[in-house]
């Protein structure tokens, strides 16, 4: 799988996944729990705007001084026997991944999940080699015996099928005979897992957080899977986008304390792993070799933009779990293995305008998001800004998004506050408007700010931008 | 033996380019601005600490027991025994004996026909074997965060790291001065012996209950990968 999921466009596939109900019952139903376990989390740990800000403030030092930290992370995983390859394309670390492979003779290799491997489609790299590729992490695992279903969230893989679906998957694939309680269907993954485990010749990681001044990574799950790859197989493979890293085991924990109180709504998931570089001395678990893949793949042109607080990112999906839009059309919609408010933004900046130019007019730009996010980053403003970029360059917006709001089932009403408020210039505005929010707007706005701020039109090009939008605005 | 690192300058000075700075091999370390954490259980005892401990186990499907040195053996019997008992591994630890667990662990359980094996580093396949076919891994928690229940494993040739993962059932002793209100206290801890130059454990765990999953329908299952129960024992050690 790569970034893009499908080779439908926007609109079929908008068409296909509005129809599909146990979809958005599951969609709603599990958005309501992450968000009420999200908000219980936040208010028993007290001081969440505090913590919010810290983790913004470790997250922008982090990007502002990134080539230091790279630098330092390379310099300790190296002294504690770990090779690290820097890797600008996604070619360059599946290049790289299959030579070890090869050097390896590796014919089974065992992946806990990773959402830049999948960008790099990186299975499909082994597979050419004739290596089997298994994935561990449970979602994962129904997903690829599912024919390599994409992922439809962030963090729940298999969030859009049912229990009767994945038994029926479980039974057509491998002549399964249980029932679909999932405690049957989780033993029967666990008994599958446990040999391939055991006889893998290469575990394959992601990485939530790099630590540069112990040379560490961090995992998180609540499966062990990622402790059963790296502690089984002589030979462990890291991925890691380049941006996720932190200085210390001081702010990895900060950042840890966030992500699990956002993603899953947990103080702390059940295992939490730091790895640094290959086994000690006299151990006989552990990896005796380990190589770190630090991968680039367009997030660099990033950097210096408008664009870089995406790279803030610590994919908690809280801001997938709160959006609207998302509810309706479920992951799937996206064409992106990154869907959601982040996949909006992130989608277009590393697989481009071409296929993704769509995307961020699946947005009320209501701004929940941007509410949500651990480490504040203002994803509807970042939205909004990728539609004046389109614009700028098309001359026109690729949809209605006057259909895609009747799509999305936010009524009548939602259409007309929101053209209205479209409508009214920013100079308009600036009465209302601090920190770039409108927060006591007025007429049609006031309904709305009243419960949130609105987001302020951008100053330099929004009379460009809404000219463009009139005439491609309508189909 | 050190690691071979490539592409490093391309790659860093395309990234120190787009900041707009030249490349950076140094860097103070940053004062931050906020700092929630430390205020999380602030002052709390140790005996406030151990009763959030217990209440958070509410929430990790995990069993706590209390108890204390003179009663350690009959009480990590009892847990043991409604485990089913059969096989059972541990660390080559030498704190089992400081705790007076050797009578039970080598003399009681042959005599129950419960099998105990001891991880030996020179053994790295019956290790293996045995941590995977055991019904009962037992190791011990070097700092434990009691708000979140999480016990902190460090490995080391005689602490495998599969002994808390590979067999179905969990037990983790938990001394009592080991307990710090959260990750935080854990984070400094280690954080200070990387400054001081000293080696940290290559795998330091954070383990919060047994392996779960919510990934079919949101439905909590409890045991995927990793163990399907866990208990604390807590022992008064101070």
């Amino acid at each position: 799988m790569s970034m893009k999921t499908s080779g439908e466009d926007f609109k079929h596939r908008l068409a296909k996944e509005l129809e599909n109900t146990f979809m958005r019952g599951a969609v709603s139903s599990a958005q309501e729990r992450f968000q009420t376990r999200r908000l219980k989390q936040a208010d028993e740990l007290g001081h969440w705007e505090e913590w919010r800000l810290h983790g913004e403030e470790i997250r922008k030092h982090v990007l502002a001084n990134l080539d230091y930290y790279l630098y330092q992370l390379s310099e300790n995983v190296s002294k504690r026997g770990g090779h690290v390859y820097f890797a600008q394309t996604a070619k360059e670390a599946t290049d790289y991944i299959q030579s070890i492979a090869k050097k390896k003779n590796a014919t089974k290799i065992v992946k806990s999940k990773s959402m830049v491997t999948e960008e790099i489609n990186l299975n499909a790299a082994l597979e050419q080699l004739g290596c089997e590729v298994i994935e561990t992490d449970l979602g994962e695992y129904i997903l690829q015996v599912d024919d390599h279903e994409p992922p439809s969230h962030i963090v729940v893989p298999a969030l859009h099928k049912n229990k009767e679906q994945i038994r029926d998957v479980f039974k057509e694939k491998h002549g399964y005979e249980n029932t679909e309680k999932p405690e049957e269907l989780a033993l029967y993954v666990r008994e599958k897992l446990r040999n391939e485990y055991l006889t893998a010749d290469i575990g394959i990681t992601g990485c939530n957080f790099a630590i540069a001044e112990s040379g560490s990574i961090t995992l998180v799950t609540n499966e062990g899977n990622a402790d059963l790859v790296t502690a089984l197989p002589k030979t462990q493979i890291t991925v890691m986008g380049m941006e996720r890293i932190v200085p210390s085991f001081e702010e990895m924990e900060v950042l840890v304390s966030l992500l699990t109180r956002s993603a899953v709504g947990q103080k702390l998931t059940s295992y939490i792993t730091t790895l640094t570089g290959i086994k000690d001395e006299g151990d006989t678990d552990g990896p005796e070799e380990f190589h770190l893949v630090i991968v680039d793949n367009g997030r660099s042109d990033i950097l210096g933009s408008e664009f870089q607080p995406i790279l803030q990112c610590i994919r908690c999906a809280a801001c997938v779990n709160v959006c609207p839009v998302y509810r309706h059309i479920g992951g799937h919609t996206y064409g992106s293995i990154y869907s959601g408010p982040v996949g909006i933004v992130l989608s277009p900046l590393l697989g481009g305008y071409n296929d993704f130019k769509e995307l961020p007019y699946a947005s009320t730009l209501c701004g929940a998001c941007t509410d949500a996010c651990p480490v504040k980053i203002p994803l509807h403003q970042l939205i909004l800004r990728h539609r004046q970029v389109i614009v700028e360059n098309e001359g026109k917006a690729p949809i209605s998004e006057k259909l895609l709001m009747k799509a999305f089932g936010l009524g009548a009403s939602s259409p007309t506050l929101y053209k209205m408020a479209t409508k009214m210039a920013s100079p308009a505005m600036s009465p209302f408007t601090k920190d770039h929010k409108i927060s006591n707007g007025p007429g049609p706005l006031k309904a709305w700010t009243e419960a949130r701020d609105f987001p302020a039109p951008n100053k330099d090009s929004f009379r460009d931008w809404f000219k463009h939008r009139e005439k491609g605005g309508e189909e | 033996m050190t690691g071979i690192i490539e592409n490093r300058d391309a790659f860093l000075s395309k990234i120190a380019q787009q900041l707009g700075h030249t490349p950076k091999t140094e860097l103070t370390r940053p004062t931050w601005q906020y700092q929630p954490q430390d205020r999380v259980l602030k002052g709390a005892t140790k005996d406030e600490l151990v009763k959030v401990l217990v209440e958070q186990c509410k929430n990790i499907q995990t069993e706590i027991v209390i108890t204390n040195t003179a009663n350690l053996p009959v009480d990590l019997q009892k847990v043991v025994e409604n485990y089913g008992g059969q096989s059972v591994i541990t660390w080559k630890d030498e704190r089992f004996q400081s705790y007076d667990l050797s009578s039970l662990m080598t003399e009681q359980w042959p005599r129950e026909s419960i099998q105990l094996y001891e991880w030996d580093s020179e053994q790295p396949e019956e290790n293996i074997r045995q941590a995977e076919k055991a019904n009962i891994g037992i190791t011990i928690s070097e700092i434990t965060l009691a708000e979140s229940g999480t016990a902190v494993l460090f490995s080391e040739k005689d602490k495998g790291r599969s002994v808390s993962f590979l067999p179905e059932k969990s037990i983790i002793l938990i001394p009592k001065s080991t307990i710090v209100p959260r990750m935080t206290q854990a984070a400094r801890f280690i954080s200070e012996k990387v400054r001081n130059g000293e080696q940290i454990a290559s795998c330091i765990n954070f383990i919060t209950g047994p392996s779960n999953s919510a990934d079919i329908e949101m439905i909590l299952i409890v045991g995927v990968h990793g163990p399907i129960k866990a208990t604390y024992i807590v022992i008064e050690d101070q």
